[in-house]
């Protein structure tokens, strides 16, 4: 009997490489090169100070290994930490002296930065490895008083806000990676959204890798002060090539009294090819902070991409009667790997936390859900919900679920669901036989299992994201 | 319309179909009845596509070996398989289902997608005709349905996909009364000089409703005797065991 067609030749859509000069950092992990960054970003002195505590507390850091993906150990010496377009070395000073080799990347990579043919209601900062190329909208978020722009240029022109919250959600000595990111960061950005104030449009930062041996090292800082709103997403995407990539980002959010930050992740790093060769590594910390009573944090996340997925998105509930929300997909195929989860820490009283995770792995996958439900001895009458599901593609593939729940006093509530399935022959073969081919059918059952996540993405990119949950899965069911 | 010729189909090296011969031509109902394990669901499997099979034989559908297509194509050239157990599919919503298939369907005849808009009007109308709760269109495909809402969702797919060869695999097997006066209504009410119908069953209860031009024993993977109505009638005085 024919088999249905399967088209395995699928690859990655956003492959391509830029072809640009560049102006990189000596290569290899010294204090030259933290020096050069810090002078080419004309930073002023106290950043640069604070570069080298870093450094000097990487020397006596280790990498953790209690992860479940394991990888070839890294030669921190062998990697370029910074690298630019050429002609970026002077800050462009409107669109229209952008190289328009950067402005035709984006424009591929669907992200149009010209004022005429812009995304309508969502600002964009485009980081190209380690410099941010462009910024929209951000005029008429100035006149809001909501500042949305590259962290460089915040050093430069919002010191105080910059000093005041940068390393107050995850300290410099917290972990290996997020240490070497406080070193050497080089672009992300940096949002502040004043009080009172909804921010009218969504924020969104496209993260592209475009250099080869060069390691991105993304800073994000959003703060947003009481009772404001406002929703940002960021996207990603890298070349194709024989070699592993390091992301290690670092994603800082703070929310004041009455605040709501709601901050979605469509990671769609290179996941490497069939047989696990290259592909990114994407060691990435994110934290928030519900630092005022009644605030809101909320994650979504939909990992498609990277060779080895590693993070977990937290929520730091400090304030009274403040939420944590942690909504997230993570498809693994292939030999792909992740480890990740959320950290959810109650400190205030009356906090309330939400887990949907869903993991699917197909292929020879392997995929695991981490998460800390940790309730403080003050956090009287908090709450939260956690449920996890994983779905099996294939006999190859991994599925873990380790939870880690304290729960420190009488008055709290922990609830933890989880579940594993495998998709199914029924399933398959009804859709099947009302006409939906064997592509069409993985994507519509699998994006059926994600639903809950996938509502949960701003509109404008929801309908990318299921795609997205269709393709990373093509080939995937024989 | 469907010439079957000597069909043998085995399933992990067990035969179950040992040589199952029948022709029906546009707008003929026929009924196959038969006991339990004689090859009656896998003969709908078989028909429809189903992987997993060994098959030999031949297939016939409107001039074209069905063996070569696959089972979405079938299912796009107007074979309908209502399922003896619809299976659930958590998170994704009836209406959209049944839109997205009708639209493959007729993607693949040629004819222009329907909007969400005029899809709506007629799977309102075509639910209406069944009795349906319209809320059931929005409910998670066949998720938490009742079996009788599974097979009248069933025959409501058929109604808006107007296939050409429809299969009916024990849709009575389940039903009380009421429902299954709705679901024989339902197809009764499709039966056309076209559309032919194979009714899979246990028991001549359905034919009570759904009335065939023809009726065949299937015993032991082989049709061991036709008739018409009046057959099934005599098989439930006798039991399987008076045919011979």
């Amino acid at each position: 009997m024919k088999n249905n067609n399967l088209d395995y030749t699928q690859e990655y859509k956003y492959g391509f490489t830029t072809d640009i000069e560049n102006v990189k950092a000596p290569k290899g992990l010294s204090e030259k090169t933290i020096r050069f960054i810090s002078q080419i970003k004309k930073e002023p002195k106290w950043m640069l100070d604070w570069r080298l505590k870093a450094f000097n507390r990487l020397k006596v850091s280790k990498e953790p290994n209690w992860q479940k993906p394991k990888y070839p150990k890294i030669d921190y010496q062998d990697l370029y930490y910074y690298s630019a377009p050429k002609s970026m070395s002077e800050k462009p000073k409107s669109l229209d002296e952008v190289d328009p080799k950067l402005i035709e990347t984006y424009n591929k990579l669907g992200i149009p930065l010209n004022e005429q043919k812009k995304l309508s209601g969502v600002a964009v900062d485009a980081v190209f490895d380690s410099v941010s190329v462009a910024t929209t909208y951000k005029e008429e978020l100035t006149k809001k008083g909501i500042i949305f722009c590259p962290i460089s240029e915040a050093i430069q022109n919002h010191p105080d806000l910059v000093k005041k919250y940068l390393g107050s959600v995850i300290p410099i000595s917290d972990h290996y990676f997020a240490t070497l990111n406080s070193a050497v960061f080089t672009d992300g950005s940096f949002v502040y959204i004043p009080p009172n104030t909804r921010c009218p449009m969504e924020l969104s930062t496209y993260f592209r890798i475009n250099a080869s041996e060069t390691g991105q090292f993304e800073r994000t800082l959003i703060i947003a002060d009481k009772g404001s709103y406002v929703s940002y997403l960021e996207g990603c995407t890298a070349p194709m090539r024989d070699e592993n990539q390091l992301h290690a980002a670092n994603v800082e959010l703070i929310a004041l009294d009455d605040a709501e930050i709601k901050y979605s992740t469509v990671q769609n790093w290179y996941p490497g090819d069939k047989n696990g060769v290259g592909g990114i590594y994407n060691f990435v910390t994110k934290r928030g902070a519900c630092r005022g009573k009644n605030s809101k944090i909320s994650w979504t996340q939909v990992e498609t991409g990277s060779a080895i997925t590693w993070k977990y998105p937290s929520c730091i509930l400090q304030g009274d009667n403040s939420v944590g929300e942690f909504y997230s997909i993570a498809i693994t195929n292939n030999l792909q790997k992740a480890d990740t989860g959320t950290k959810m820490i109650h400190l205030g009283k009356n906090t309330k936390s939400k887990i949907i995770s869903k993991g699917i792995s197909a292929g020879k996958a392997d995929n695991t859900y981490r998460g800390l439900v940790d309730i403080g001895r003050k956090a009287l009458n908090s709450r939260n919900y956690t449920q996890c599901d994983s779905l099996l593609m294939g006999n190859e593939c991994g599925a873990h679920t380790v939870p880690y729940i304290k729960n420190k006093n009488s008055s709290s509530i922990i609830e933890h669901e989880a579940t594993t399935s495998k998709i199914n022959d029924d399933q398959l073969f009804y859709c099947n036989q009302r006409g939906l081919n064997q592509e069409e059918a993985v994507s519509l059952i699998v994006n059926g299992f994600c639903k809950e996540v996938l509502q949960q993405l701003p509109m404008e990119f929801a309908v990318e994201a299921q795609k997205l949950v269709g393709i990373s899965l093509e080939g995937s069911v024989g | 319309m469907l010439e079957i010729k000597n069909l043998k189909a085995s399933i992990n090296n067990k035969d179950i179909l040992k040589g199952f011969s029948l022709k029906i031509l546009p707008g003929e109902v026929h009924a196959i009845m038969g006991p339990n394990g004689s090859g009656k669901s896998t003969l709908a499997n078989v028909l429809s596509g189903k992987e997993g099979y060994k098959i030999s034989g031949d297939l016939i559908y409107q001039g074209n070996r069905l063996d070569e297509i696959s089972i979405d194509e079938r299912a796009q050239k107007g074979i309908f398989l209502a399922f003896q157990y619809p299976t659930e599919i958590p998170g994704v919503n009836t209406s959209n289902f049944l839109r997205t298939s009708l639209n493959k369907v007729r993607k693949a005849q040629g004819k222009k997608e329907l909007d969400a808009l005029s899809f709506l009007k007629i799977v309102k109308e075509k639910s209406k005709e069944l009795g349906m709760d319209e809320k059931m269109l929005s409910r998670q495909l066949n998720v938490g349905f009742s079996g009788g809402e599974k097979k009248k969702n069933e025959i409501l797919q058929m109604k808006i996909l107007d296939p050409n060869l429809i299969i009916l695999d024990e849709t009575d097997s389940g039903l009380d009364i009421d429902a299954l006066k709705t679901v024989a209504e339902g197809v009764n009410s499709s039966r056309d000089s076209k559309k032919s119908f194979l009714v899979i069953t246990h028991y001549q209860r359905l034919l009570n409703f759904i009335k065939p031009d023809f009726v065949h024993i299937l015993s032991d993977g082989k049709i061991i005797k036709s008739g018409t109505k009046e057959l099934a009638i005599e098989l439930e005085k006798t039991g399987y065991k008076g045919i011979n």
